[in-house]
């Protein structure tokens, strides 16, 4: 605080002298006068302690009605169950945690609600570690299969490296029928297609971050901002890389046209898939290679910017809340939403108030939808707000409601229903709004809102690009047709 | 480079909603950041003003319930919020909220309080009631049955009817409990209650949709009476069609009884407000806090609040602000062992120095925390132990302030609407000001 070190008022009181209830009853208190020393009671532990978490719980329930699974399945206690209850209750020795939360979709809302700051996706994300280490058995059908979920980034070069085989045997009837009966993964949506080019071939074949600097240099002259250095290294996740280049590419050319020098740095998942199934030693391991490859990136004068908000929340929130990595504080606080990153650090809002998106392909009015992780970062209401001065394109909010599939949790055949009836309002809403297509900046919600409505679904970074580059100048290409 | 606005509201619940949009109303560019969901899940969803006067007599009994709040209003003492903004603000405040709700709720037509019954069997006095409950009002003579379910034990059908009756009133109430269509556990959260209804799902193997399941485990329980209640869990999303489904079905008026936390009343009335917002175009942003400030130098503005985005420091910059951050549950008023503190700015809060003083014996006697807040000049800024005002340009909004116990007077809603208002309309007023300031000084050469 600024100026914190006020006098207390001390107006109306008997001050230094005995307190009420040592009138009373003739007590010793801890008034002023008397030292409060605090107890340890419990032994000190090697594992995270979240006692004081689960002590700042007062039981008001307002994480339970924030829940969007709870709302369309009673046989899921709720986040105030799987947070404090259940750290409470496995303290001793004879209980374990309970199966229910693996039904927690980790959509992360009850953080957003609580008002008392009870680290409950803390919580849960370290209640479902535990379970699956401890209870889940490591030759069950449901643990390779989250397993293989979890780790789709380890799937996904074998794909790309024949993305037209891939999009063609996954798309078949018989092999998704098989996936549902032996593997407990829906049948009832359509895998994300491989793109024909991973973002990071097409980066590399661009001429990397060499090629990057002559553009971004060449940028800051037109802009007049020579002698300046501007640089940021983007996580693009698996997403982007793998199925959406067009989302990266985009990216790429927004941040050169504000003069940004773009880096690629080696990177895995970032992890969200593994928390949410509870496979905390694979997002270790990712967790390791990402801060130390995106710390360097930092040293060397980058901010760290993601075009996914899943990514961009565990790089944020769940990496300093889990692992205990050399670096991994510095990369929360320099980690960045992509399009925040530029509404706070350039006149965002006045490069947009002259630009049109009128008659460019797969440009029109949006319903759009914020991803829970983005609510979580404070970023429900940017998009709108960003979008606003562009001409030919509406954005209409769809509302605060979860798409309902969580990434990986409305693919497994036990959840696809309850994911659907969560997703329900959405889907009421954007049928309601006043477009035909979609808009959000998660892989998943977008699969989503494709799937329950119809809709193509856009991401923010290319209606960026629209109205500030116009489509790829630079031999990427148009979008193409998904 | 700052995110920046004519007027930056910090809260989201009644307060800071009325704030942003009596501002916005006024023309100005608004912008609302909220760090957690608001404590309207812990409100009834009624807008009270006043129910109870505070006792000035040593035998801590308060007057009421209030006929005509308004009327009682100069009897609250010199340091009530009321009493800051006038009662002409109330009433013009109250009149501005009622645009913001529309027909979604009752009350508007009378000064007079209704009497609105509530989930114990108590009745309490209010200036405002949702639709929903419109059909329930304790003044009502028509017999009512009470209807409550096993797996929902906050409301008791039974108990509450009883309750009803001992408190002498003009009709015959009765309760039965039942069990909920589709719903088997003890511990359904109410907002499953409200989604089973809101969608219509089918409760049985024959395909029955929710609401007519439940009508028909209501119907042989009538008995003769002309209206049923039940625990304000009748939808979230569609509470009129339920409700109108509901009647259809049994043939009589269907009213909601106001519940404890969390309640789905307040929850609707949070969403017309965030509505209401998105409309007048007031930027809101939720789930990240407010850290810090700075203020620039000698003149006493806050030139800049840093909001906490997961680590990032995000400065956002406006001409006025408005403190709206909630009383002792919504964490704008704190305590630690020594002092209690307004945590953002660290406006002076009056407290006694021992903290054994800070509370009654008596459970339900005069608690001094209860009254724990900033102290405000007329315009609502808030003044620091001498009386000057802390900041020029902030003000403050809601429970935040201090000299009241709204939970004893039943005045939670109306001060909030009422001084956000108002903190509103100044803010507008001097941010509006300074932009013709700016836009004089900017003339180089006159037309």
């Amino acid at each position: 605080m600024s100026d914190a070190d006020r006098s207390i008022d001390d107006r109306g009181t008997d001050a230094g002298d005995k307190t009420e209830l040592e009138r009373a009853g003739d007590v010793e208190t801890a008034g002023p006068g008397n030292d409060f020393d605090p107890v340890q009671v419990f032994p000190e532990s090697e594992e995270m302690d979240l006692r004081p978490g689960a002590d700042d719980c007062y039981k008001c329930s307002t994480c339970d009605t924030s829940c969007p699974v709870a709302e369309v399945d009673d046989e899921f206690p709720g986040p105030k169950f799987q947070g404090p209850e259940q750290w409470r209750l496995k303290r001793q020795e004879d209980h374990d945690i309970d199966e229910t939360v693996m039904k927690c979709s980790n959509c992360m809302r009850c953080d957003g609600a609580c008002p008392s700051d009870v680290p409950l996706s803390q919580m849960h994300n370290t209640a479902r570690g535990e379970y699956v280490q401890k209870e889940m058995s490591k030759l069950s059908v449901e643990y390779w299969r989250n397993r293989t979920l979890a780790n789709y980034r380890r799937l996904a070069p074998l794909a790309a490296t024949f993305p037209r085989t891939s999009n063609f045997v996954m798309g078949l009837g018989p092999v998704r029928w098989l996936g549902e009966k032996l593997f407990g993964v829906t049948s009832e949506r359509e895998f994300p297609e491989f793109a024909t080019e991973t973002f990071r071939a097409w980066w590399a074949k661009r001429g990397g971050t060499e090629t990057s600097r002559r553009r971004a240099k060449a940028a800051r002259a037109e802009r007049g901002e020579e002698g300046s250095e501007k640089r940021i290294a983007y996580f693009h996740g698996c997403y982007a890389n793998y199925n959406t280049p067009e989302v990266a590419k985009a990216l790429v050319r927004v941040y050169e046209h504000f003069g940004y020098e773009v880096m690629v740095p080696e990177q895995r998942c970032s992890g969200t898939p593994m928390f949410a199934n509870g496979m905390l030693e694979d997002a270790r391991r990712a967790a390791e290679t990402n801060v130390d490859e995106l710390a360097t990136a930092i040293e060397e004068g980058a901010d760290v910017v993601a075009s996914c908000s899943s990514c961009s929340m565990s790089l944020r929130q769940e990496y300093p809340e889990l692992f205990d990595l050399e670096g991994v504080d510095d990369v929360a606080a320099n980690t960045w939403d992509a399009v925040e990153y530029l509404q706070v650090h350039e006149d965002l809002t006045g490069e947009l108030e002259e630009t049109s998106v009128e008659g460019v392909a797969g440009m029109e009015d949006f319903a759009y939808h914020a991803p829970c992780h983005a609510r979580n970062q404070g970023l429900a209401g940017q998009t709108r707000e960003v979008l606003e001065p562009i001409d030919g394109v509406e954005v209409h909010d769809v509302g605060d409601s979860c798409s309902g599939i969580s990434g990986t949790y409305g693919w497994k055949e036990e959840h696809y229903d309850t994911s659907m009836k969560i997703g329900e309002e959405m889907f009421e809403h954007m049928e309601a709004a006043d477009a035909e297509a979609g808009l959000t900046e998660c892989p998943t919600c977008s699969m989503q809102m494709g799937h329950g409505t119809g809709y193509e679904i856009t991401h923010t970074l290319e209606v960026l690009e629209a109205a500030l580059v116009g489509d790829g100048s630079d031999g990427g290409g148009a979008r193409p047709d998904r | 480079m700052a995110i920046e606005d004519d007027v930056l509201v910090i809260g989201g619940g009644i307060a800071g909603a009325t704030a942003a949009l009596s501002a916005a109303d006024e023309g100005a560019d608004v912008r609302l950041v909220t760090h957690k969901e608001s404590t309207l899940r812990n409100a009834s969803g009624l807008i009270d003003v006043l129910g109870y006067l505070p006792s000035d007599d040593a035998d801590g009994a308060s007057e009421g319930p209030l006929v005509d709040p308004f009327a009682a209003i100069p009897d609250l003492p010199e340091t009530h919020p009321y009493r800051t903004v006038g009662v002409e603000a109330v009433r013009e405040a109250l009149s501005f909220f009622d645009g913001i709700l529309g027909d979604a709720y009752h009350g508007a037509h009378t000064d007079d309080n209704a009497l609105v019954p509530t989930q114990g069997g108590s009745v309490k006095p209010t200036a405002r009631y949702p639709r929903s409950s419109a059909a329930g009002l304790a003044s009502d003579p028509r017999d009512a049955l009470l209807v409550g379910f096993e797996t929902l034990p906050t409301f008791e059908g039974p108990l509450a009817a009883a309750h009803l009756e001992a408190a002498g009133v003009p009709f015959q109430a009765r309760g039965v409990t039942l069990s909920f269509p589709g719903i088997v556990r003890d511990d359904a959260k109410v907002t499953r209650y409200a989604h089973l209804l809101d969608q219509d799902e089918a409760v049985s193997r024959d395909g029955t949709g929710a609401r007519e399941a439940l009508a028909a485990a209501v119907q042989p329980h009538l008995e003769g009476e002309e209206r049923v209640g039940f625990p304000a869990v009748l939808g979230d999303e569609h509470p009129d069609e339920v409700r109108a489904a509901l009647e259809a079905h049994l043939g009589v008026d269907v009213f909601e009884v106001p519940m404890g936390p969390p309640s789905l009343p307040g929850l609707r009335l949070e969403d017309r407000l965030y509505a209401a917002l998105e409309a007048a175009g007031v930027e809101v942003r939720s789930g990240v806090p407010v850290v810090d400030y700075e203020s620039d130098g000698d003149d006493g503005r806050i030139d800049r609040v840093v909001v906490d985005r997961n680590g990032a420091e995000i400065p956002h910059r406006a001409d006025q602000y408005v403190l709206a951050t909630g009383g002792l549950v919504g964490k704008g008023v704190e305590s630690n062992r020594e002092r209690v503190i307004e945590p953002i700015f660290d406006c002076h809060v009056p407290h006694a120095t021992d903290r054994y003083d800070w509370f009654s014996e008596d459970a339900f006697g005069e608690h001094p925390f209860a009254r724990f807040g900033v102290v405000p000049d007329g315009e609502l800024r808030p003044r620091d132990g001498s009386g000057n005002v802390e900041f020029e340009n902030l003000r403050a909004a809601g429970a935040v302030l201090g000299g009241y116990d709204y939970a004893a007077e039943k005045s939670g809603a109306g001060v909030s609407i009422a001084t956000g208002y108002v903190a509103g309309r100044h803010a507008a007023a001097r941010s509006t000001d300074a932009r013709a300031r700016v836009a004089t000084n900017d003339e180089v050469t006159p037309q």
